[in-house]
This record gives C-alpha cells, sequence and structure tokens, in this order.
C-alpha cells in the first residue's frame, strides 16, 4: 500500500484512501507498541516481572494517528496549489542562499566578534560561558573532521580516538613528565596526526562504507585499549589531576607564586580562568577555520575535494589518492589532538568514558546535518545538536531519544545538510557577473 | 592518395605498445596486440563494440595491470617509460600521459575554473612548497597560481567555455562537459593524449568543431593523440593512422584510405555490422 | 586437546548467532549498498521481544518448554519484522536517491533513537531470565577437563543451520529471491522490467530484522540477561563478519559470523579476555588491506 502511495499522487488524496492509509498506520503502530509500552517488563528481586500500560499506549497511538493525519492533509494542502508556491519558495531559497552566500564573510567575522564580546556581556554567567566552551569544542572537532569528511569524502566514524589521544597524551606528559600545556598542545596535534597517518596508511585505500567500519573499529580499539592498559593510561578511572593551563606561566589559582590576578592587580575570581578557557578554545577554533578556509583555496585542498569527486579522474590527473587522502586525515586528526589536550586541561581530568563512539557520532552528525564542507553549516548544526539539548535538561531522559529522532528527520527534510551550497574556491569573473551566471545556471540535480 | 599499409615514419614514435596481452578470469579481452604511435599524429583505434579498445586505454593508463606485454612511451625531454609498470598516477605525473573518460569524469561540484587548476596539481604543490608557502600567502605560490589559471584560461578560450569559467561543472550541458574533459587533460602537459569516445553524443556541429581542436592540439602542441572512436567522420576526417580491433585482435593498421579499404575490416566491421557505423 | 574442542563448541554457538545478525547487513549492504546501522538494534528489540514473550507465556501460565520456545521465536520475528519494516520505511527509503552519507547519519540516527527507545519503556536496568533449556551432555573427558554440549548450543546450531538451509533456497530458488538478486544488480532496470522494487527492498528488511530476532533471541537463551544497550557491540562484529566473509555473499555472512565467533572465543581463553574486541576488528583490517572483497566475495573489477 505504501508504494502506491508515493507513485500515484493523486489516488491518495480521496477519503477512503486516506482512510486506508490511517487505518495502517494504526495497525502498524499497534504491533510495534504493544510489546514495547503496552508492556513492561521490570525485576522484582531476581525475578523478572511482567506489567502493563494499556492506557499510556493507546494515548501514544492516538497521538501518532493525529500527526498521521495532520501529516497527510499537510501534503495535500502542499500539493494543490503546487506550482506557485514552490516557485514562490524556491524563490525565496535562492534569494537566501545568495544573500548568505553573497556575505558570507560579514557574517563570519560578525558571529567571531560576537563570540569574543560573549564573557563580557551582562548575562554571561559562568554557565553560559562554560556551556558556550563546550559548543566551540564541537564546533573546533567539527571544523576538523570536516577536514576529512566534507572535504576530502573520507566517512570516519572513529574521529573520537584522535581526540582521545590529544587528551590522553596532555594528560600523561603533563602528569608524568610535568610539561606544560603549551609544550603540550602541539605535542598533542603531532602525536594525533601521527596516529592519522599509522591508521590511514593501510586503510585509505579502501572503499568509503569499509573505510567508515574500520574507522570505528580503531577507535573502539583505542578506547579498549585506554580502559585496559592500566599500568600507562590508569584504567577506567582515568588520570585526575591533570594540570590546568597558565597565562604565560601566570597561574589561575588563588594563591602561589604568579598568578594571574596578581599580575593584573585585580581581585581573585573563578570566573577568570572559566573565561581564559573560553577565549582559548575560541583561538583553537578560529585558527582551525582559518587553516580550512586558507586550504580550500591551496592545491592540497582543491586535491581533497576533487577527490571526493571522483579518485579516478583524480589518478588520471597525476594526483597520488594515497598522499592527498593521507595529508586530509592526518590534519583532521591534528585539530582533534589540539581539541582533546584541551579538553584534558579544561576538566583537569580525562577518563575512557569521554570517548566512546557516541561522541564520533555527535560530531559526525554535526558534519553531515550542517552540509558536506560547509564551515558555517558545521557551527549551526553544533549549535542544534549541543546547545538545544541544554536547553532542554529537564526532559533530561528523552535527550537521546529526541537526539537520534532528531538526527533522523533533518537527514530526511535536508539530506544535503542544512548549508549544503558550495562557495567556489577561486573565480575567473568578478562575483557580481557570477551571481547573474549563476541564476543562468540550469539546476540540474546530479 | 596511393592507400600504403604501414606509413614510412613521419613523426618520432612516442609509444609502442608490443605483445600486449589482457585477460580477465578466462576472458581475453586483448590478444597480442602491437602498434606504434607517433608524435604530431592521431592514432585512432576502431572496432565494435567490447572489441578491446577502451582496455586498451586502461593498461596505458594504469588502471589494469597488462597480463603480458610491453607499453614503451619514448618522452621527447624524460627518456622512456615502460607504463605497464607505472602506477596510475605516476603514468599521469612522470610520463605525461592524459586522458578522457567515455562516461565523463569531471569534478561535478567544483566549477569549470576549478577543474582545469585541479589538474595542475602536481605543479602548484611543488609551487606551494607542499602548502606552506600557499598557507602564508608567498608571491611564490600567489604568482604560480596565476600562471595556472592563464594556463587555464588558454584553454578555456580554444574550447569555447571561458564565459562559462565560473559555473559548476556538472551543470554544463554534456557537448560542454565533453570539451571540458578535453582541456582538462591538456592542463596536465601530456606528450601523449588518450579520448575515449570524445565525440559520443555530439551533434554533428559539436562534431566538426571537435575536428577543429583535436587538428589543432596536434599541431600546435607537437603531441601524440590517441583516439577511440565510433563516429567515422571524425575518424577518417582527422586520423592520420588507425588501428582496427576485433574481438582484441588487430586486424588491420594503416593510413584511413588503406583501412577503408582493407577487406579484412570490410568484412568484421563495416561489413557485417552496418548500422553500427550508421549509429555512430 | 578437550579445552580446545570446548572452546570450538563455544566458538561455533557465538559464531552461529553473529552469522544470522551478519546475514540482515549482508542481504540490505547488497541491495541498497547501505551500511543499516541500526541492524544491530533490530537485533536487540529482537532480544527484548523474547523476554518480553516468555514473560507474557509465564505469566498465562504456560509451561510446556517446546511450545514455548516455538510462540517466543514466531513472536519475536513478526514483532521485530514489523520494526524493521517501519525503519526502512520511515529513516531510509525517502533517502534512496540521497547522497550515501545522508542514509548513513539517518541510520545512526535511528540506532542511537532506539537504543534510547527501548531504554525509556523497558528501563535501563539489565533483565535477567532463568534458563529455558537446561542441561546437556558430557562429550568426553580428558585429565579431569570435562567437554560439554549442552541441550541449548545444539538447540542454537540446528535451529541457525534450517534457517541457513531455508534462505539460501528462497533467495537461490523463488521469485522473491530472483527479484532481490535483480534489484542488487540493476535497480532502474529491475523496475523497468516490473519489479517491485520498494516491495522487494521492504522484503530484504523484513527477511534481515526476522533473522536478527531469531539471533536476539538465542543470545536470550544463551546468556541469561539482555540490556538495551547489546545492539552497538553486536552489530558492529557482525557486520565485522559480513565483510570478512565478502559483503553480498550469504554463505559469506555464514562464514564470516562463525569465524568471528571462533576467534573470539579461542582469543578470550587463550590471551586476555579484555582484548578480545581488539582481536576481531584487527583480523577486519588485515583482511580488509589483503583481501577487500571478503573471503567468498566476488572481486570487483573497477569501471572506468
Amino acid at each position: 500500500m505504501s508504494e502506491t502511495k508515493i507513485k500515484v499522487g493523486a489516488a491518495e488524496t480521496s477519503l477512503p484512501a486516506m482512510a486506508k492509509d490511517v487505518l495502517m498506520t494504526a495497525v502498524i503502530a499497534l504491533v510495534l507498541a504493544v510489546p514495547f509500552i503496552g508492556l513492561k517488563s521490570d525485576s522484582v528481586g531476581t525475578a523478572l516481572e511482567l506489567y502493563t500500560r494499556w492506557p499510556e499506549m493507546f494515548a501514544i497511538i492516538g497521538a501518532v494517528l493525529v500527526g498521521r493525519v495532520a501529516f497527510l492533509l499537510l501534503r495535500l494542502r502542499r500539493d494543490q496549489p503546487r506550482a506557485q508556491s514552490a516557485q514562490k519558495r524556491a524563490g525565496v531559497k535562492e534569494l537566501a542562499a545568495n544573500w548568505g552566500g553573497k556575505h558570507i564573510v560579514l557574517i563570519g567575522v560578525a558571529g567571531f566578534a560576537c563570540a569574543a564580546l560573549l564573557p563580557m556581556m551582562p548575562f554571561a554567567s559562568r554557565y553560559t560561558v562554560d556551556i558556550a566552551t563546550t559548543f566551540l569544542i564541537y564546533v573546533m572537532l567539527g571544523w576538523g573532521l570536516n577536514i576529512v569528511v566534507g572535504l576530502a569524502g573520507l566517512l570516519d566514524l572513529g574521529y573520537v580516538a584522535f581526540y582521545a589521544v590529544g587528551a590522553y597524551s596532555y594528560a600523561l606528559l603533563s602528569t608524568e613528565l610535568g610539561w606544560s600545556f603549551w609544550v603540550c598542545l602541539p605535542l598533542a596535534g603531532v602525536f594525533a596526526a601521527a596516529f592519522g597517518v599509522m591508521l590511514g596508511f593501510p586503510v585509505l585505500r579502501l572503499r568509503g562504507d569499509y573505510l567508515a567500519i574500520v574507522t570505528l573499529g580503531f577507535g573502539e580499539i583505542i578506547r579498549v585499549v585506554l580502559t585496559n592498559w592500566v599500568d600507562f593510561t590508569k584504567g577506567p578511572n582515568g588520570i585526575s589531576g591533570v594540570p590546568r593551563p597558565s597565562f604565560f606561566g601566570y597561574s589561575f589559582s588563588r594563591g602561589g607564586e604568579q598568578t594571574f590576578h596578581d599580575l593584573l592587580g585585580i581581585a581573585y575570581s573563578s570566573q577568570h580562568r572559566v573565561v581564559f578557557l573560553y577565549f582559548l578554545i575560541l583561538i583553537l577554533a578560529g585558527l582551525t577555520n582559518w587553516f580550512t578556509l586558507r586550504m580550500r583555496k591551496l592545491p592540497t585542498g582543491r586535491a581533497w575535494e576533487a577527490l571526493r569527486e571522483d579518485e579516478i579522474a583524480c589518478r588520471s590527473l597525476g594526483i597520488n589518492p594515497t598522499n592527498v587522502k593521507l595529508s586530509a586525515f592526518a590534519l583532521g586528526a591534528m585539530f582533534a589532538g589540539f581539541a582533546g589536550s584541551f579538553f584534558a586541561t579544561r576538566q583537569g581530568f580525562v577518563s575512557p568514558e569521554s570517548f566512546t563512539f557516541m561522541e564520533s557520532a555527535i560530531i559526525l552528525a554535526i558534519v553531515v546535518l550542517g552540509g558536506m564542507g560547509s564551515q558555517m553549516g558545521v557551527v549551526l548544526a553544533a549549535f542544534a545538536l549541543v546547545i538545544l539539548p541544554e536547553w532542554f535538561r529537564d526532559f533530561q531522559q528523552y535527550r537521546m531519544f529526541l537526539f537520534g529522532a532528531a538526527m533522523v528527520l533533518i537527514m530526511v527534510l535536508k539530506p544535503t545538510g542544512v548549508m549544503g551550497r558550495r562557495e567556489p574556491t577561486i573565480r575567473l569573473h568578478k562575483k557580481k557577473d557570477a551571481a547573474e551566471d549563476a541564476e543562468a545556471q540550469p539546476e540540474i540535480a546530479q | 592518395m596511393t592507400a600504403v599499409p604501414m606509413t614510412e615514419p613521419m613523426g618520432q614514435s612516442l609509444l609502442d605498445v608490443e605483445h600486449l596481452t589482457m585477460r580477465f578470469g578466462g576472458l581475453t579481452a586483448i590478444d597480442d596486440l602491437s602498434f606504434t604511435a607517433r608524435r604530431k599524429e592521431i592514432t585512432s583505434i576502431i572496432g565494435p563494440n567490447g572489441a578491446g579498445k577502451t582496455t586498451v586505454f586502461n593498461c596505458l593508463t594504469g588502471f589494469y595491470k597488462p597480463t603480458v606485454g610491453r607499453l614503451k612511451l619514448s618522452h621527447p625531454e624524460k627518456g622512456e617509460h615502460y607504463l605497464e609498470r607505472m602506477d596510475g598516477f605516476r603514468i599521469a605525473q612522470v610520463a605525461d600521459v592524459g586522458r578522457t573518460f567515455q562516461n565523463i569524469r569531471l569534478f561535478p561540484k567544483m566549477t569549470v575554473l576549478e577543474n582545469l587548476i585541479v589538474a595542475q596539481h602536481n605543479v602548484l604543490m611543488r609551487a606551494s612548497a607542499f602548502a606552506v608557502a600557499g598557507l602564508f600567502g608567498l608571491a611564490r605560490y600567489r604568482d604560480a597560481e596565476k600562471a595556472a589559471v592563464e594556463k587555464a584560461c588558454h584553454w578555456l578560450e580554444k574550447v569555447n567555455l571561458i564565459e562559462r569559467a565560473d559555473w559548476e561543472a556538472g551543470n554544463l550541458p554534456y557537448g560542454d562537459q565533453r570539451r571540458l574533459e578535453i582541456a582538462r587533460a591538456m592542463c596536465i602537459d601530456p606528450v601523449l593524449l588518450c579520448l575515449d569516445e570524445p565525440a559520443a553524443g555530439l551533434n554533428p556541429r559539436e562534431s566538426l568543431e571537435l575536428n577543429t581542436l583535436l587538428t589543432a592540439i596536434r599541431d600546435e602542441q607537437g603531441i601524440g593523440i590517441l583516439l577511440i572512436e565510433h563516429d567515422m567522420s571524425v575518424v577518417m576526417g582527422i586520423s592520420d593512422h588507425i588501428v582496427v580491433l576485433d574481438h582484441g585482435r588487430k586486424i588491420s593498421d594503416g593510413d584511413p584510405n588503406f583501412v577503408r579499404n582493407d577487406p579484412t575490416v570490410i568484412k568484421a566491421y563495416l561489413g557485417e555490422e552496418e548500422e553500427e557505423g550508421d549509429h555512430a | 586437546m578437550a579445552y580446545f574442542i570446548q572452546q570450538l563448541i563455544n566458538g561455533l554457538t557465538l559464531g552461529a548467532i553473529y552469522g544470522l545478525i551478519a546475514i540482515g547487513y549482508t542481504m540490505v549492504y547488497g541491495i541498497i549498498g547501505m551500511i543499516n546501522f541500526a541492524h544491530g538494534e533490530i537485533y536487540m528489540i529482537g532480544a527484548f521481544i523474547s523476554v518480553i514473550t516468555f514473560l507474557v507465556l509465564q505469566s498465562v501460565g504456560m509451561g510446556f518448554v517446546p511450545l514455548v520456545l516455538v510462540v517466543m521465536l514466531i513472536a519475536s520475528m513478526l514483532f521485530t519484522s514489523v520494526y524493521g519494516w517501519t525503519i526502512e520505511r520511515i529513516a531510509y527509503r525517502p533517502l534512496r536517491r540521497a547522497p550515501r552519507l545522508a542514509a548513513l547519519i539517518s541510520a545512526i540516527g535511528m540506532s542511537i533513537a532506539l537504543q534510547n527507545y527501548v531504554q525509556l519503556t523497558q528501563g535501563a536496568r539489565v533483565k535477567a531470565l532463568a534458563p529455558i533449556i537446561s542441561g546437556g551432555m558430557t562429550l568426553f573427558e580428558q585429565n579431569g577437563f570435562e567437554v560439554r554440549l549442552s541441550y541449548l548450543q545444539i538447540f542454537i546450531i540446528i535451529l541457525t543451520m534450517a534457517l541457513m538451509a531455508g534462505f539460501s533456497y528462497l533467495i537461490d530458488r523463488t521469485p522473491l529471491g530472483r527479484q532481490q538478486r535483480a534489484c542488487e544488480q540493476d535497480r532502474t532496470m529491475a523496475a523497468l522490467v516490473g519489479v517491485n522494487v520498494d516491495r522487494t527492498i521492504s522484503t530484504t528488511f523484513v527477511m534481515g530484522a526476522a533473522l536478527a530476532a531469531v539471533a536476539g533471541m538465542m543470545v536470550t537463551l544463551y546468556y541469561g540477561v539482555v540490556d538495551f544497550f547489546i545492539g552497538f557491540l553486536a552489530g558492529v562484529k557482525a557486520f565485522t563478519a559480513a565483510v570478512l566473509g565478502g559483503i553480498g555473499s550469504l554463505p559469506g555472512a555464514m562464514l564470516g559470523g562463525l569465524l568471528i565467533g571462533l576467534i573470539e572465543a579461542f582469543w578470550s581463553a587463550y590471551f586476555t579476555i579484555e582484548y578480545k574486541d581488539v582481536a576481531t576488528f584487527s583480523i577486519l583490517v588485515l583482511v580488509l588491506i589483503f583481501r577487500p572483497t571478503g573471503l567468498l566475495g566476488k572481486p570487483e573489477i573497477e569501471k572506468v
């Protein structure tokens, strides 16, 4: 029945067809709901017992049916005045895309300025700055992964492994050898990149999906090793007492030799460190963004994108695919390494718990939902996936369910991501002409 | 014009294919094929569908490793290369062999200009000192990029696409895509250009333009062109030398006049598959 | 030697379960070329439904073991199939023409949503079930070490073999299997010659889900514990099995599953149990590097 629904547009708008559709939905919802919502197993002592929740189940099924009817009616309305409204919608979309395209630099700079001013705002509580810091970590990770997935088109499901390598290398170097954050930060990047090359060298010749599963496996291997190599990593308990960063040797503690508040001659405030960390990640993320935007206009970056488009054509032009992929993999890993060591110094604690597959999935979702290769898209998607759930803290237990459902929904509605439009890296003609050109270009979906 | 079986060497020999054999499992796609392509000549490989023409290209450009045979490329500046021993990308990078594909392979989401800049990857990589000089915007890289754009524009003008330089390659009409692919292959400065059915899907006017373009490339650049084509107006119009394949074996080899009148060809190719010739 | 044989038995049992899940991956990958990331969750749902069915039977006082097993099997296959069908309908069908990554993200989202759906509705605590089939036989004894083959292991292995035989027949001999193979090779062409592509793909999901449900039920019986998180690791391992055997190949999936099961059993027995997952993934990487088409997969000639 569902097959005909898709193909035959007119038939389904009739009342009987819609009734049939709703009835089918009801039957399926019932079958789905009975074992999980209607019935619930619960342990009583050592035994399992069965409970029923029929009223709740029928309420939920009712809600689903109302949703289905609303969906059908909406589609009915949308289908009828199709030509006109579709044209209008396309027009608005085109306008928004053009405006966004022309002013992308302006928006970026304004966004960065707002971000820089955030801690000075009156509403910026410690909590706000903290959340903003978390948000920026994900933005940075998203930008880093964007090099690998968005630009080079290599599907990496184990990106969090490089994040872990960065975090652990700082945690270990600082607690074992007493090295400072500023020495360890670049080292963490180098280690992560080295891991990227080590993994990448054997596996980068694999087809897309195989690469995905191998990187996923690699991420899990790193986590298992971190959990079980107790002598080296302190195992599942993690490493605590990771030193906090200093401002060129001036610490953010209340007392001690050289402190930040003494340097400036102001009163001690615990807010200082939070704000300092915020600026640190802002700079690191900014650096990642600058680097990526710059690389896009260089031969390496263009080769990444070309490789994503057609590897065989790349080979026919004398481009060594292995080197190009390795460079993307290593550089993407490097930024994860930087972010990792920032994470370690911010938390003061690292454990394998923080580096599960879920993290990789969230970062990948940020890249794909944002629109592959789009820097601005990463920011928007990170906002949707990191900040919005914060606001719904009251719905804590539904959060991850809604998160997953939202991922499906956004992909179904907008498979190319929120910001799917690609900005050329070089133009021959002036941008104004190009805009007219773009209008002349037929929109061929290929 | 008199028909001659094997022409006296007009240009220098550029590519010597010797005893090339390619088997896929039990299937022999190419069987002991030998021929020579020369500089400043257009050499066409023709034959019915499934004769093994594209397989020859794939062996030449490193996508397949030949089962048997030697593919010697005599580069006018860099000496001899044995293509059967080289990785695919090195054949383009070191031996300077460019190619196009039967099913066009552009970078569809990138612009026309970007497609041509990507083709100059290796030159630009050296100039950007592997991205370091480029990252900090040194003059050395800026100049190299300017030169790359100039070369791209040169070819865009040649193929009449300069107006559409900022279009997404995937949005170009079919004929434009074919020409862009040729321009892109030319941007690697090849000594041998392999074209896999460049006239497929073109209208008569476009085919005619293609003829002009290819003869211009041959005469001005002094390179060798290897051509797979079904369109007889293109093949007969511009080829200096034609190799005819059937079921992986060479059945004829000579100038257009010779091939046209060769009874084996007429029997195996033109005679038996008349519609084939008309259709293409 | 006795210890070795015991591990062989344990490994084959585990491998049969992985193999059944792997078939779902391999069929879906074969027909629409995507990793059905939510397939591990389907298996988890199958396990939960078998627990619930068991409890329902218990509450109506049914105690005849063979009948209980048959009802559990049928119920979990039926209900799980509907889940499989619905997932395809909601999360994958709208993305059939979309970029591959979009479908993968949708699948990952589906997997997260399902995991949390089960956690929300059934609670996060581990469900422990008393053994339904107990007992077994001692095959032989050596130096005081008994090699035991439990009735449950026999049940699992025989059921797996029966299902494999049935499915091979379905794919090789019936019109349904023919349509599936047609869609695998060329979906457009299949549609042109009158194959209902949407329905064929739906059927593939339903079949994969039914087999995963059987695997879920077997795990419930075998280990006696189920929680909402079991799908992830089992899913990844089953996918590894599918790749190891050669993705798209039904016997390959089974072979890959058995190998993964054996590797795990032997690694745990002779080396360290903590690193058994590392062993599995390392083998996956090695296979992909040296034989990317898997053990039984057909070599792919690059089309240029």
